[in-house]
């Protein structure tokens, strides 16, 4: 079964609907990413699985439960959790206290949740008494996603998370995203950056116009003459 | 003028005006961050704190300070009475749409204490007490509690603010309040916190001033002006900045008739309120985020 399992999902902001009708399916353990041109619908479909776009149609299951329009708040105990491209940490908190937030909803013992962001994100041990707005780019980038993994999701939703960044942070983003999964989290990605997000992705979608185009191994679209040339560039 | 005579006559009741302007001002404030709009009822929340105390010391025949309890329980119920019926209602309205509602309430809570009381005004009949005296240095007890009362109420919140998950909650929630939600903060019972602690100051502010001059269901709408003032100086939404805004209004206020020229008052004390204005206007056009340098 699916860990998260999107069918025929219509919906958007007004009147008309910006998906059509996607399919979209995540495996526990997997990297899935999520490719197209502006305006497909992308960063639309990981706020409608996340219950912040309201769907007309179509189901969102997570471990096999239809949990289409729920608040979000419901999704973060079901073990999803999502960072968006934008203003995705708090700034007047401080690292740390970005970090606490992302155990909100959890009653257990988050120490080791903690320790383990820091293993993946060394800069943040060091920063963790600075405020979030005072970081760069990067290191922000790195404390949203930091605050996503205090819950120890099943599956962590990323929304271009290399947006804006510097080469050198882009792959050390792509790496840490490879180690988190590794660890056993299930990853799913929207990403500009097509060709570097494809190549660690197990398996990738091409959304057009609200609507999916193609789906393949991540290498097997990589490697499509036909995507290449409408969405890769050449 | 001795040094003595101005710390006596300007700079104490300064602190004191200063005291209650920043209690009240970061109730707003607070508020203001979680909700997303100014509630213009604030000022009359604090006449209906200040006659829930009179209504103790009436019929339960306790003092003005031992009914605070009774004013804090009141005026938070009608806080989350006004969320519930109105303001929770409006959420996502537009600005204008809660602006108006928020005169609405503001309108309703008066008429009620109009109803209820009469425009007449009164006291808590405390009577005249004997100040503290000291080699020329004198001061009402009462307001030696008002300044106590504050930095308590100051060292609490912030206490509460970053030493705690739920104050640290609402520090996030007033940050974004769409993160907040994405993050799995449950932002309703945030909502809810922050009505007890914003109506709760909004009590104690209402009952000090009643305490230090008179009850009439106008006081606490004449005090808006400078509770917003002290907000906006602040920067609205940041409680410390409301606490810092607050001391420097109220003491402007009360050094505006400091006679530091041929013995004359600078401004007639009639025209004490307009200082809050000024500040207020001046603050808007000069940095309209307030005097304190965001993170961001």
């Amino acid at each position: 079964m699916p860990l998260l399992d999107v069918r025929q999902v219509r919906g958007g902001y007004g009147e008309s609907d910006i998906l059509k009708g996607v399919d979209l399916a995540v495996e526990p353990g997997e990297i899935v990413v999520i490719i197209g041109p502006n305006g497909a619908g992308k960063s639309t479909l990981m706020k409608a699985v996340f219950g912040l776009v309201p769907l007309r149609f179509g189901i969102v299951a997570v471990d096999g439960e239809d949990i289409t329009n729920a608040k979000p708040e419901t999704h973060v105990r079901r073990g999803l959790s999502y960072v968006p491209q934008e203003r995705n940490v708090f700034p007047s908190l401080t690292v740390q206290e970005n970090l606490e937030m992302g155990a909100f909803a959890r009653r257990d013992d988050w120490s080791a949740a903690m320790a383990r962001v820091f293993e993946i994100f060394p800069p943040l041990a060091e920063k963790r008494g600075a405020l979030a707005g005072s970081l760069s780019g990067g290191q922000r980038q790195m404390v949203a996603m930091g605050r996503a993994l205090m819950q120890e999701p099943k599956l962590l939703m990323l929304d271009e998370p290399t947006a804006g960044l510097s080469p050198k942070f882009m792959d050390l983003i792509f790496d840490r995203v490879v180690a988190i999964n590794r660890s056993g989290t299930a990853i799913l990605m929207v990403e500009q950056n097509a060709r570097q997000a494809l190549a660690i992705a197990h398996r990738g979608y091409v959304l057009a116009m609200g609507q999916n185009r193609f789906t393949d191994t991540g290498r097997g679209i990589l490697e499509n003459p036909q995507v290449a040339e409408m969405f890769l560039g050449g | 003028m001795s040094g003595l005579e101005f710390v006596n006559f300007y700079l104490i009741p300064g602190l004191v005006l200063g005291c209650i302007y920043a209690i009240s001002a970061v109730g707003l404030s607070l508020l203001f961050g979680i909700l997303r709009f100014a509630n213009f009822a604030h000022g009359d929340m604090m006449s209906w704190g200040g006659y829930s105390a009179l209504v103790a010391v009436t019929f339960l025949g306790i003092g003005p300070w031992a009914s605070i309890p009774v004013a804090i329980v009141s005026t938070v119920a009608l806080g989350l009475l006004v969320q519930r019926l109105f303001y929770g209602r409006l959420k996502g309205a537009n600005s204008v749409v809660l602006l108006i509602s928020g005169f609405g309430v503001a309108l309703m809570i008066r008429a009620i204490l109009y109803f209820l009381f009469g425009p007449t005004e009164v006291t808590y009949g405390l009577g005249i007490q004997r100040p503290f005296v000291w080699e020329g240095f004198r001061i009402q007890w009462r307001h030696m509690y008002f300044i106590g009362t504050a930095v308590a109420i100051v060292t609490a919140l912030h206490l509460f603010l970053t030493r705690t998950r739920t104050g640290k909650a609402m520090r996030a929630m007033s940050d974004n309040p769409d993160l907040a939600r994405i993050t799995g903060i449950p932002t309703d019972r945030v909502v809810t916190v922050a009505w007890v602690i914003g109506a709760s100051l909004t009590a104690v502010a209402g009952v000090f001033l009643a305490i230090d001059t008179q009850l009439s269901p106008l006081m606490g709408f004449n005090l808006l002006l400078p509770t917003f003032a002290a907000a906006i100086l602040g920067g609205i939404g940041k409680p410390y900045g409301a606490i810092v805004g607050g001391l420097v209004i109220g003491l402007a206020e009360e050094m505006s008739s400091l006679p530091l020229i041929d013995g004359q008052p600078l401004l007639t004390p009639a025209y004490k309120t307009g200082v809050a204005f000024a500040i207020l206007v001046a603050v808007l056009i000069v940095r309209p985020t307030g005097i304190f340098r965001s993170p961001q």
